[in-house]
């Protein structure tokens, strides 16, 4: 299956500040009841973003002066809580194309890298310098460089970590593993007629 | 050097190491239900591809099925709709679908080990974070994403990376009115809510050892509140004994031979972990969440804390955004705070030996007229036995409503929710901001019998002064 190589993700940045937010806050429950992914973007952040009369709450990601952000910033543990790719869809449908936090919960981090979205790992102080950087000018470009590991905007260059794997399949074009995985069916089927308790 | 469980498991089910750098890993049963996995087969359908293995999936309806009511259809249309389309891919399929018709309709973490599909040393995956639950047979048992339900029905396998080991040693006995509810929310307290990432949490000590299996159930559920993907215990004779008989467990000569295979899998006395934690059993008191998510947790006799204790602007941020949340006074005690709803139930508390427990306390008792209380069981299987022994009586009498099976208000993707700020105590696993269905509902984690506790006392309490355990 041939993917695109995702080589560096180029655009505005917004930040939302907090750790540990949760899949939850990202999408509550009572907008998964869908069969299709495709509306999930309205709903985004959604009772962060909007009081019970649907007045705004004023969010950062409905801030007039960073609309179209097309990169998130965040704290630590992002996207912790319940296994569903609801959320980094909800995410991908609204406009974001890569997340940039602390650090993130591990269910999250594989839904997110199999859609072709990077989440990548700064330190707390490079947090703060890019979310300073992006408050102070938000026309201002970021690039995520995952070949050289940065990210990069003005003369702002902080490094981040990511695991090697999920890396290597952005950098290739492999982050979707379906092809891959039905590659293998010969071998699969080896372990198979070797595991125990497919035949007792 | 001797191996752990996971390693066993891991190395029994690794296919290759695929281009990607990640291994193929076989995934022994998948368990589906209507809320992550319809789309998985609309994804299969574009592709063009077929389930592999049809009789290594089971599906069930738990998420958004009413409690009240289970006339169909729906009331909610889009709970309907997404029923129909799980209904529908079943058959198109070929996958055994155990819905509210076949008398097994349940939780899908109930319902797993029940009909005994779970065992230990299988591989099992399931759109849904809490199938850490199937720990508790010795089986590596983890949360997927759509498109990775998507994966295991096309290819039966996943694209994955080993886990560290952390070995967690709760030694000693724990103390009456303690139950493993507690044990989790103080681990998790511990090593903090992100504690667990890049880890599977083995459980061990003797507390583990004592515990019964519907326990270690509830203590490996809620491994991925501490950000451990995976928990587990070793199988052992309770293990066995809890999964003879079962409509899916082997039987006759197949039997000695399952058994046999269950006790090869288990760790290795010399195995090697990454990490060793040990927690003394006897520390743990019955535990409360006071915050926004499952670490914020303190005895039920502790004080709620203040910003100004905490290390970092960070933790004095989260604690601070925590207790506007949940309307609670910095240093002050949090037994006696008001509560509005009681829910008992869930993949983490909602089973026959969690009903029991609480019926012995609660005979004879009346909740308090200002609370709400639900009793959710979390199967057809576990209402019919609890219905049996009388138990749906004692707690109708005590002013508890008995509801037919499913998450309910755990989650509330069904007309079961919190309304406006009311305040729950639940023995659900989980207090993140508007978890129960109000955008400003509050929830406090705890036991079903601490749940019963403060249902009857219309605050939280410790359930061993009100019940004089």
């Amino acid at each position: 299956m041939a993917l695109p190589k995702i080589v560096k993700v180029q655009g505005r940045a917004v930040y939302v500040p907090g750790d540990d937010i949760d899949t939850d806050r990202i999408i509550p429950a009572r907008f998964m009841k869908c069969v299709t992914f495709d509306g999930l973007g309205a709903h985004l952040f959604h009772d962060a973003r909007f009081a019970e009369d649907g007045t705004s709450k004023g969010h950062p990601i409905d801030d007039p002066r960073f609309q179209g952000a097309t990169i998130l910033i965040s704290n630590s543990n992002f996207g912790c809580g319940s296994s569903r790719e609801h959320a980094p869809q909800a995410l991908a449908k609204f406009g974001f194309r890569a997340v940039i936090a602390e650090s993130f919960a591990e269910i999250f981090f594989g839904n997110a890298t199999t859609l072709g979205m990077p989440c990548v790992s700064v330190s707390h102080d490079s947090v703060l310098a890019l979310a300073r950087a992006v408050e102070a000018d938000p026309a201002a470009e970021l690039t995520l460089d995952l070949e050289e590991k940065v990210v990069r905007t003005g003369t702002l260059s902080v490094p981040f970590d990511m695991k090697p794997g999920a890396r290597d399949a952005l950098l290739r074009g492999e982050w979707d593993p379906i092809g891959q995985l039905l590659d293998g069916a010969n071998d699969v089927r080896a372990v198979a007629e070797r595991l125990p308790y497919l035949h007792f | 050097m001797g191996k752990s469980l996971f390693q066993k498991v891991w190395e029994r089910h690794a296919v290759r190491t695929l281009p990607n750098g990640q291994t193929q890993v076989f995934i022994g049963l998948h368990l589906i239900h209507e809320v992550t996995s319809p789309q998985a087969f609309g994804m299969l359908r574009d592709l063009g591809l077929r389930v592999a293995h049809p009789e290594r999936t089971f599906a069930t309806v738990d998420h958004i099925v009413p409690t009240d009511t289970r006339l169909r259809p729906f009331r909610d249309e889009l709970a309907e709709g997404m029923i129909v389309a799980l209904e529908q891919a079943c058959r198109e399929f070929g996958i055994r679908f155990y819905d509210v018709g076949s008398g097994h309709q349940g939780i899908v973490h109930v319902i797993g080990p029940e009909l005994g599909l779970t065992q230990p040393g299988m591989t099992i995956a399931c759109g849904d974070s809490h199938t850490s639950t199937h720990g508790a047979f010795g089986a590596i048992a983890f949360g997927i994403g759509t498109t990775q339900v998507r994966d295991v029905l096309a290819t039966q396998t996943l694209s994955l990376a080993p886990l560290k080991v952390r070995r967690i040693e709760i030694t000693g006995r724990l103390a009456p009115g303690v139950y493993a509810k507690d044990v989790v929310l103080h681990v998790i307290r511990r090593l903090g809510v992100n504690g667990g990432t890049g880890y599977a949490y083995e459980y061990a000590g003797d507390a583990i050892s004592a515990l019964s299996m519907e326990e270690r159930m509830t203590l490996c559920n809620m491994s991925i509140e501490g950000g451990a993907r995976v928990g587990y215990v070793n199988p052992d004779e309770k293990t066995f004994e809890y999964l003879k008989g079962r409509e899916h467990a082997p039987t006759g000569a197949a039997w000695d031979r399952a058994v046999e295979y269950w006790k090869s899998i288990g760790s290795d006395p010399d195995a090697s972990y990454d990490d060793v934690v040990r927690i003394d059993g006897r520390d743990i008191a019955p535990t409360v969440t006071w915050g926004i998510n499952p670490g914020q947790a303190i005895s039920v006799k502790e004080a709620v804390p203040r910003p100004e204790d905490a290390e970092t602007e960070a933790e004095r941020a989260s604690i601070r955004e925590a207790l506007e949340y949940m309307q609670l006074t910095p240093g002050a005690p949090i037994e006696g705070t008001p509560v509005n709803v009681a829910f008992i139930g869930s993949c983490t508390n909602g089973r026959l030996s969690d009903f029991r427990e609480v019926a012995r306390y609660l005979r004879g008792k009346k909740v308090a007229p200002s609370v709400r209380a639900l009793a959710v069981p979390g199967s057809m299987q576990v209402a019919r036995e609890a219905e049996a022994e009388g138990l749906d009586a004692i707690f109708r009498a005590a002013g508890f409503e008995w509801r037919q099976p499913g998450c309910s208000m755990c989650l509330a993707m069904n007309p079961d929710k919190l309304i406006g700020r009311e305040l729950c105590a639940s023995s659900s696993n989980r207090n993140f901001k508007g978890r129960q269905g109000s955008p400003t509902g509050r929830t406090v984690l705890m036991s079903p019998v601490m749940v019963a506790a403060a249902a009857v006392s219309g605050r939280i309490a410790d359930a061993r002064e009100v019940f004089g355990i």
